[in-house]
């Protein structure tokens, strides 16, 4: 963020002259407008093009339509596993010492680290035919791969840290005091916990959750390899768009995408706000200390 | 509700938190452990609240075995040093919330929480901010709604974590005294962590001085402030300087002078070191006795009401700290560089098998 108020009060001191900040200013917004603002007119203009009708039909294509409902589905999973996940390896990992605690903070942040094709591989080699679960899960005539499972499965590691990551840091620099104050005053777990904890994380939650749902919807690697692209069965929004241009239909391609590029905007005002609350919140913390 | 600890032992890690503290603390007494950082009196005291759990030894409560109750059914109020007031709650949500977490059949009902609650405001003199939020209070007035918290269970102890420790000194003197007041008010059993002698001579009944785990000495503010048992105390209690030298056969000979030691008559020729309050050295212009030593005044400071004067040992033999009165100082009429004569009034002499 550029701040006026600092930088007027810093002109001064500042030693390079103003031609230079303004400049590196225009630089930074040329940069912005030319990689981030024109590619998303571009989109927006791309499905458009042929008029809000051809727009409003691209999209409830049936199987434009199955797309957005298995997405819907598998972040509607996603989501409310990674927060069940992510909230209670944080309240583990920042209120007590055991051993492997570092183990399990690297183990969280592990699908950052791997390639999403690799992600999704992994639940290939177990449960795929030539997998090792494949043959058994055959007989029983249980899908996984090429199926919604595995695609919920793969999206689901994809996405686990995002909850996770964003608690512990909030919950470390909060530490035990309030809980411990709860407890003496003979409130029980789980009232310290929706009492106590949980009023003084819900923003830290809301942020992680809404980077998780961008994350479960708009991924593509992981649930690329594990989807086998059956249409209206198990593709998600990213694959339609990607077999629709593949298709050379450009302007449905587009259409499709800009939902996802409305869910990166909805996504990042939300974030916006989460932030401040956050911000909000720790500097209470501080103020207390 | 009287505390009886028995046998204590807390280790964390390879480091020794807690080694065989014995402790009673009678019904209706505020007792306050006094000691430096890491010596053990907050494990002491979470250890009592039942936030730790001892490794071996036994918490008695009215003398039945509390050791393996939870900290939910002790029954303590516990007031911590960063007053770990709910941030997203009122003054009053705070005040209320150990009564509104009851279960429902002992819960009070919502016009008796709210009386309850307003008392204790009014205990604490904040009664018109019952709606901020802690994040809109000073240190002082979150500290006292923190204890208008833990009190408003009724509980049967209360237990204070270095409560003044983060606030500044006109604040914590005001509070202190406060809560002396109020301990003689409501008369219930405390006990309270501090490391500020000053702090534990002025609001408590009994000092209990601890040191690298153990319990050095225990007793009212002005037996451990005049009859220290050991050079820790004689250390951490008030100013103090220190001669080295040797026993013999009840004498001391120190730094030029000599002082009587009736504690090692039958001590022989032993490394001893002596020590001296530094409101327990005379000085005088002229020799009075055979115990007065030479020195000269190396700088003069005057620090509210005594003036501390820094002598050098003739000799060469260190520097002794005198706090002298106004009074006598005005009298004395010292300056820098001055020839004058030192001579302790009180020396407790320890031998060397004592280490601070």
């Amino acid at each position: 963020m550029i701040s006026d108020k600092n930088g007027k009060h810093n002109g001064s001191k500042v030693s390079e002259p103003a031609w230079v900040r303004y400049l590196l200013l225009a630089a930074a917004l040329g940069f912005l407008a030319l990689f981030l603002l024109l590619p998303l007119a571009a989109l927006f203009a791309q499905a458009l093009d042929k008029g809000w009708e051809a727009y409003l039909a691209a999209l409830h294509e049936p199987d434009t339509l199955s797309a957005i409902g298995l997405t819907l589905l598998t972040a509607g999973l996603c989501v409310p596993i990674n927060l069940f996940f992510g909230m209670v390896a944080a309240w583990a990992i920042a209120k007590f010492s055991f051993p492997g605690k570092s183990l399990l903070i690297t183990l969280i942040d592990l699908p950052f680290s791997v390639s999403p094709v690799v992600s999704g591989l992994i639940y290939v080699l177990i449960f795929g035919l030539q997998g090792w679960l494949g043959p058994w899960l055959q007989d029983r005539d249980i899908h996984i791969i090429f199926a919604v499972p595995g695609i919920v499965l793969a999206t689901v590691f994809v996405t686990c840290p995002f909850v996770a990551r964003e608690l512990i840091p909030l919950m470390e620099s909060q530490g035990r005091d309030e809980e411990e104050a709860a407890l003496t005053l003979g409130a029980s777990g789980l009232q310290t916990f929706f009492r106590v904890t949980f009023p003084n994380i819900k923003w830290g939650v809301l942020y992680g959750v809404i980077l998780c749902n961008a994350r479960a919807m708009g991924e593509f690697g992981a649930v690329s390899v594990v989807s086998g692209h059956v249409r209206g069965s198990t593709n998600t929004i990213p694959l339609q768009v990607e077999i629709l241009y593949n298709e050379y239909n450009y302007q449905a391609a587009f259409a499709v995408a800009s939902l996802l590029a409305l869910l990166a905007l909805v996504t990042l005002a939300l974030k916006t706000v989460a932030e401040w609350k956050i911000q909000q919140d720790r500097s209470v913390t501080e103020n207390e200390r | 509700m009287s505390i009886g600890i028995e046998g204590v032992n807390k280790n964390f890690g390879a480091f020794a938190a807690l080694s065989n503290v014995n402790l009673q603390v009678p019904s209706g007494e505020l007792v306050a452990l006094l000691g430096p950082s890491g010596s053990g009196k907050t494990s002491l005291l979470r250890i009592i609240a039942g936030l730790e759990m001892p490794d071996s030894g036994r918490i008695l409560f009215d003398g039945e075995d509390a050791t393996r109750r939870q900290v939910q059914e002790r029954k303590v109020g516990f007031v911590f040093q960063h007053y770990a007031l709910f941030r997203h709650m009122t003054v009053f949500d705070n005040i209320a919330f150990g009564l509104t977490v009851k279960p429902k059949k002992s819960r009070p009902a919502k016009e008796e929480i709210r009386d309850k609650v307003y008392t204790l405001l009014k205990l604490i003199q904040l009664e018109q901010l019952s709606d901020r939020y802690p994040g809109q209070l000073s240190g002082g007035q979150r500290q006292r709604v923190a204890l208008a918290r833990a009190l408003a269970v009724e509980p049967q102890l209360l237990l204070l974590d270095e409560p003044f420790g983060a606030l500044d000194a006109r604040v914590r003197l005001e509070l202190r005294r406060w809560l002396r007041r109020l301990h003689d008010e409501i008369h219930v059993t405390s006990v309270f962590v501090t490391h500020d002698q000053e702090e534990a001579l002025e609001v408590a009944d009994r000092i209990v001085v601890m040191n690298q785990g153990r319990i050095e000495q225990q007793g009212t503010p002005s037996e451990v402030y005049d009859r220290p048992a050991t050079p820790f105390v004689y250390d951490f209690l008030g100013n103090v300087n220190l001669f080295q030298g040797r026993v013999h056969e009840g004498t001391a000979p120190q730094g030029g002078m000599e002082h009587s030691s009736p504690e090692h008559t039958t001590t022989s020729d032993c490394p001893a070191v002596g020590y001296v309050r530094t409101h327990d050295i005379e000085i005088e212009r002229l020799p009075l006795d055979p115990s007065s030593i030479e020195a000269e005044v190396r700088y003069i400071l005057a620090v509210g009401l005594l003036v501390r004067v820094n002598l050098a040992l003739a000799g060469g033999d260190g520097a002794v700290e005198v706090d002298l009165s106004r009074e006598v100082a005005g009298r004395l009429k010292l300056s820098v560089g001055d020839k004058v004569f030192a001579r302790p009034r009180q020396v407790r002499v320890f031998t060397d098998d004592y280490q601070i």
